[in-house]
């Protein structure tokens, strides 16, 4: 599967939570899919998905869900040392592990190869990390959710991408909906 | 004077509750203060940029944020500053050590002091700069002031401000 049939697949799991998610394709897919004010898509700023979500998580009490990607991740790599030792319980990092830098043209990330990204998240300190096929994305994210833990979900699946139109949304008007999805 | 405490009380009285810091030699003591105080949850970042993500994710939920850092940072910070706090219209406190300025001990500390007010300056950031302990004073209305006009906003607070730097 490539990241538009996961993302369609667990849109109904994913609107009624808030959504945090990743620049560029990501959030022009979702976006698309399903459009909700408890999403906030991110129009910038690559790596930061799962730093906005901790700090969100952290703010208040309700679930978030982080999409995002691998090579996000390895942008930010610093972000998995600090979710480790700021637990939130109410926070989950899904990321999207296709291996390549979708929104640039696929190029491939260090993750296709070498790298694994649970394994690096587990030896930075965090507790929950599943690494799970593409298919088996909606069973794990529900149950990691109901369980009321902190959990880091690498979802393994293929690169590509579905044509989608950019996002056109006032940035101003993407966060005040999320704001005011978030205090409802 | 104890200067660290009079920020932290200036912090706790306009309700800033989520503190983010990357340290400074200079800024040890408030960081320190930040730590202690209860009314402040305080979550130390590996870099800049990813600690204000954190702030851009603590204001949405509902807190008051703020980041303390080095001025040699604020390079790797730009891309964040703006396409996420600014453009995203987000308030944000900088209380930044300005290293390389006056009593400063370590050369290459300058090279990124002569860009800093230029940088900010490109950024269309308001900036203050803290030279004198009595400067601490503005720091209140500072702070309001950010949280009215909803933009990232930077305090530099050199050498002198903090009463020099260790035996220098």
């Amino acid at each position: 599967m490539i990241r538009s049939e996961i993302l369609k697949e667990i849109a109904p799991i994913l609107r009624d939570q808030l959504v945090v998610c990743n620049i560029g394709i990501p959030s022009q897919e979702l976006h698309a899919i399903d459009d909700q004010p408890t999403n906030f898509y991110m129009l910038g700023t690559m790596g930061l998905a799962s730093s906005i979500g901790l700090g969100l998580a952290l703010a208040q009490p309700k679930t978030v869900i982080v999409i995002d990607g691998d090579g996000s991740i390895l942008t930010n790599m610093g972000t998995l040392p600090t979710i480790a030792n700021n637990v939130a319980d109410n926070y989950i990092l899904m990321i999207i592990d296709n291996g390549s830098y979708g929104s640039t043209g696929d190029q491939p990330t260090y993750t296709g190869k070498k790298t694994s990204l649970a394994k690096v998240a587990e030896a930075c300190g965090c507790e929950n990390v599943i690494e799970c096929k593409d298919v088996d994305t909606g069973e794990v994210l529900q149950k990691a959710i109901d369980s009321k833990k902190m959990h880091i979900i690498v979802v393994k699946c293929d690169s590509g991408n579905a044509k989608m139109p950019v996002i056109t949304m006032d940035p101003v008007v993407i966060k005040h909906r999320f704001m005011e999805a978030v205090k409802a | 004077m104890d200067i660290d405490k009079r920020i932290c009380d200036d912090l706790v009285a306009n309700d800033i509750s989520f503190v983010t810091t990357v340290p400074c030699k200079q800024l040890a003591g408030v960081i320190d203060e930040v730590e202690k105080r209860p009314e402040i949850f305080h979550i130390p970042s590996n870099k800049e940029d990813e600690g204000m993500g954190l702030c851009a994710g603590a204001w949405m939920g509902g807190k008051r944020p703020m980041i303390i850092m080095q001025n040699t940072a604020l390079g790797v910070t730009l891309n964040t500053l703006a396409t996420l706090t600014q453009f995203y219209r987000m308030p944000l406190p900088m209380l930044i050590s300005y290293r390389g300025e006056l009593r400063e001990p370590v050369a290459c500390q300058v090279e990124m002091a002569v860009h800093t007010k230029a940088l900010l300056a490109q950024m269309h950031i308001p900036t203050y700069h803290f030279h004198w302990q009595k400067d601490v004073e503005e720091f209140d209305n500072i702070l309001k002031y950010t949280f009215m006009c909803n933009k990232p906003v930077a305090i530099l607070t050199d050498a002198n401000f903090w009463g020099g730097y260790g035996d220098q």
